[in-house]
């Protein structure tokens, strides 16, 4: 049996961040656990730029960004096990885990951290007909063949879904000679950041079809067309707009779904809408002592916010371990409503909120000058203007609890509103 | 020069073959594709039926419930999944209830044992996800589920182990008649033969019309299935078949030896025999049914839909009989639903029908003395006493390195089906043994890894590597 104050479960961004600021605020007996033979995560694969604006104010690639963490973290002296797979985790904060060189392992902790990230949604998942041959991937497999293994998946490429690793792999397989043919997005949106849009379809005469599907494969061994079609308002194809592309490869980019196999076998709650642990402010899951951060609450659009979320998950695991953190028995329940799909944390509980608490959420379509607003029960506490919003892109919200009396706030919710004259 | 030829590596065959392989005979099997269980054996329903089904008299109803008899002692012997579950048939409304006495009578006929035709709640405390609308249900104890290809794969593997001889990757294009008996062109090979057994699924009248007049043809049906995620796996306890009337056999909804629901499958005739593809329609169907069956259905959790080829003949029986005026011409062709109920009598069968023409053939069908009918059981780590796990990864530590994240699968599996006899060296053909990337992400993480595994221990660069049949190749070229 070994016995840590903090386990983190998962060495990727979230992980790394949030194992450092544990650190940081006291905590000494760390381990992290890691699947992958490297720490870092999906960040070694995403060898493109655009990470660290927000937390380093530069721009760096997905292996840069990582790499600060891990040396910090070496630095700092953070144990770690790579190659390890975690099996179970109970209610109690008891690990199993499994590597070849140490066989099972039984891990007490005081507290655990889960960030295991997120997997990609599959083609069965969105039930595409057709046949089922090679050549039909998730646009982070392919990414991990063309950038870690260093093999092409393809020639003539078409993707469906528009999810920033999909633009990100267009962009990608056209500069190491493929041809992408187009990318088909069901909604009339996008479901990937604009500036991905831009950099990665339109630099590159790469047309987007929005408010398409693909109704069929075709292809028995390898792919050889892909047949996409306009969709009525409820996502049904309509007949006579079929496309059909003579291609070799089909990248899914359909979405991306928290990783919450172990946050289950631990009794964890989850959210219906992230499919992630419910948290509160402290980023403690529905389990005492147990905190969650990173992609494994909800999706997120940059890993800055993800490193931000974890910092916060650390720390007050951190808290917890000093009994620093109080669990009181009054909670408040938060809430997106109005366009707002959800809001993370969805608890919060007063007497331990200080100052500055920031809200994360994400809204259900593409909305021109709005307002979000934070409502205690009829009580606006908060209103901010948006000029544009996209469920591709996380808003923010923060609230200072320093200028109000946390004991007088009543259910909390954010909501979207329409700004008058607009 | 072989004593026998056996034309197909699907269930039939692989039965034929492993039931021969009990004789002092030299064996060949063929198969067109680059592994074992690659047609109709990896895409059917699983189910092994109790036999009320089959119309009375017809080889299905004498092999059905023979072979369901049988499926203990092979499962056993090879290790394969196979839980007796039991089956249902609903009715939700009188004329349904007027069929499933039917088929119970039918079932008496059959010999089916352990029937019975159960209330509205006896049917409910049995099954409590079907809707409150049901009005009874016929059950049948002995009805089960099969891991089909896990079967046709040990199969395969005991029947190399005791002396046959296994040729993939041989698409056969002619067979010419000799003095002796046939010459059979496979692949690129040729190959000289006493007797063929031709069980060769779909193209089994191609096969036949090489050498015979044309007496049949196979009319092939494709049936889609959703499989859906584990979470739902308990959805069903036995095999729900929905009641068969003028319109078909019926949907139905099963969970899998693995834990999945299962759901399907559809039947549509088609022209082209390797038309696998599912349907907007057809899921459509198929879900419908769902839907009309259960309480309640969520098809997010579907991780996959797939389709299999049905070889359906005219006269809706088994055609097992001696092409016509021959003795080393065995046709076993026609074999679909009960098909993979009845392959192991079928097999059976079949060799009594060697034995006849074996003195005319100038063979001799010696029992071996060594026949070994066991398959060294395969591993499934995360099924073992942590005691044993923790044994086993000191002796060999691959099996303390997670691959698969979804199904919990350990290098030290992997290697382990690559490495036996008909082992696997596609990514389907380990998944097909060992189980990676058939859980819920699909192989979205696995497959590099697995990848990797397969071309380290085959010697072949990565790039070489398969996903299932000849030329469904993954990678193309190095990046730049």
């Amino acid at each position: 049996m070994l016995n840590y104050e903090i386990v983190v479960i998962g060495g990727g961004p979230a992980g790394l961040a949030a194992a450092i600021e544990a650190k940081k605020n006291g905590a000494k007996e760390i381990l992290v656990l890691e699947r992958d033979l490297e720490l870092g995560g999906i960040l070694q694969q995403c060898i493109h730029n655009g990470f660290g604006l927000h937390v380093f104010k530069e721009e760096l690639t997905g292996p840069e960004y990582a790499e600060r963490f891990i040396q910090e973290l070496k630095d700092m002296g953070i144990e770690y096990k790579l190659d390890t797979m975690v099996l179970e985790v109970s209610d109690e904060k008891m690990i199993t885990a499994m590597n070849r060189e140490e066989g099972i392992l039984n891990i007490r902790a005081k507290a655990v951290i889960l960030s295991m990230g997120c997997r990609e949604r599959t083609r069965g998942a969105i039930r595409i007909p057709g046949t089922r041959p090679a050549g039909v991937m998730t646009a982070g497999t392919a990414q991990r063949f063309v950038n870690m293994e260093g093999y092409m998946t393809g020639k003539r490429v078409l993707i469906l879904g528009s999810g920033d690793i999909g633009l990100i792999m267009a962009r990608r397989l056209t500069l190491e000679g493929a041809e992408v043919l187009g990318v088909s997005e069901l909604m009339p949106f996008s479901g990937g950041l604009n500036r991905n849009i831009v950099q990665c379809l339109e630099d590159f005469d790469i047309p987007l079809y929005l408010q398409h599907t693909v109704v069929d494969i075709e292809g028995k061994d390898r792919v050889e067309a892909v047949t996409i079609a306009k969709v009525d308002e409820r996502y049904k194809p309509i007949k006579g707009t079929e496309k059909r592309f003579e291609c070799d490869t089909l990248l899914l980019s359909v979405g991306l779904i928290p990783e919450n196999e172990l946050s289950k076998s631990a009794g964890i709650e989850l959210d219906n809408i992230t499919a992630g642990p419910r948290v509160n402010e402290a980023m403690e899951t529905s389990v005492e002592g147990i905190f969650a951060c990173g992609n494994v609450v909800h999706v997120h659009d940059l890993v800055d916010w993800v490193t931000e979320e974890s910092r916060k998950a650390g720390k007050n695991a951190a808290r917890y371990v000093s009994g620093e953190l109080k669990n009181t028995a009054s909670k408040i329940s938060v809430q997106g409503v109005n366009g707002v799909r959800y809001v993370v944390p969805q608890e919060i509980r007063p007497e331990n909120l200080r100052g500055k608490t920031e809200f994360m959420m994400r809204v259900d379509a593409v909305y021109q000058n709005v307002k979000l607003v934070a409502k205690s029960g009829e009580e606006i506490l908060k209103s901010v203007k948006r000029r544009h919003v996209a469920p591709g892109e996380m808003e923010n919200l923060v609230l200072d609890f320093g200028e109000m009396d946390p004991k007088s706030i009543k259910n909390l919710t954010i909501e979207l509103v329409q700004e008058e004259g607009a | 020069m072989y004593d026998i030829t056996v034309i197909g590596a699907g269930i039939t065959g692989t039965f034929i073959a492993r039931e021969l392989s009990k004789y002092d005979l030299s064996i060949l099997l063929l198969d067109k594709e680059n592994d074992v269980a690659n047609g109709t054996t990896k895409a059917n329903s699983a189910i092994v039926h109790a036999g009320y089904d089959a119309t009375e008299g017809t080889l299905k109803a004498k092999f059905n419930v023979k072979g369901n008899e049988m499926y203990d002692g092979i499962c056993k012997d090879l290790d394969v999944p196979f839980k007796r579950i039991g089956s249902l048939v609903t009715a939700f409304n009188d004329e349904e209830m007027e069929t499933i006495q039917c088929l119970y009578q039918r079932g008496i006929t059959n010999g089916v044992p352990d029937m019975k035709i159960l209330d509205k709640e006896e049917v409910l405390q049995m099954e409590g996800n079907l809707k409150e609308s049901i009005k009874g249900a016929l059950f049948a104890k002995t009805a089960g589920i099969v891991g089909p290809w896990e079967l046709a794969i040990a199969l395969a593997e005991n029947a190399v182990e005791n002396g046959v001889e296994l040729q993939l990757n041989s698409a056969v294009t002619a067979i010419d008649k000799t003095g002796e008996g046939y010459r059979v062109s496979a692949g690129e090979k040729t190959y000289e033969t006493k007797l063929v057994i031709n069980a060769a699924g779909v193209y089994a009248d191609q096969i036949d019309q090489m050498v015979n007049e044309k007496t049949f043809e196979i009319l092939p049906n494709r049936g889609e299935y959703n499989l859906f995620d584990k979470s739902v796996g308990d959805m069903v306890n036995t095999v729900v078949f929905g009641c068969p009337s003028s319109a078909g056999k019926g949907t139905v909804i099963l969970p899998t030896v693995h834990g999945n629901l299962l759901l399907g499958p559809t039947a549509d005739p088609i022209d082209n025999k390797e038309d696998t593809r599912t349907t907007f329609a057809g899921l459509t169907s198929i879900n419908d049914h769902a839907k009309d069956t259960l309480k309640k259905i969520g098809f997010q959790d579907v991780i996959t839909s797939f389709s299999g080829i049905r070889a359906k003949v005219a006269t809706k029986d088994f055609i097992i009989e001696k092409a016509e005026g021959k003795e080393d011409f065995i046709n076993v062709a026609g074999i679909d639903s009960p098909g993979l109920t009845a392959a192991p009598a079928i097999a059976e069968y079949v060799v009594e029908m060697v034995r006849e023409s074996a003195s005319a053939l100038d063979m001799t069908l010696t029992e071996k003395e060594h026949f070994n009918p066991k398959r060294t059981p395969s591993i499934h780590f995360m099924d073992l006493s942590t005691e044993d796990q923790k044994k086993l990864i000191e002796k060999d530590p691959r099996f303390g390195r997670i691959i698969c994240r979804c199904e919990y699968i350990t290098e030290g599996e992997i290697v382990d089906v690559i490495r036996r006899k008909a082992g696997a060296t596609t990514l389907d053909g380990v998944k097909r043994r060992a189980r990676p990337g058939s859980g819920r992400c699909q192989g979205g993480f696995c497959a590099p890894r697995v990848m990797e595994i397969i071309a380290r221990e085959l010697d072949v660069d990565m790039k070489d590597v398969l996903k299932d049949g000849k030329g469904s190749y993954v990678l193309t070229e190095r990046t730049k």
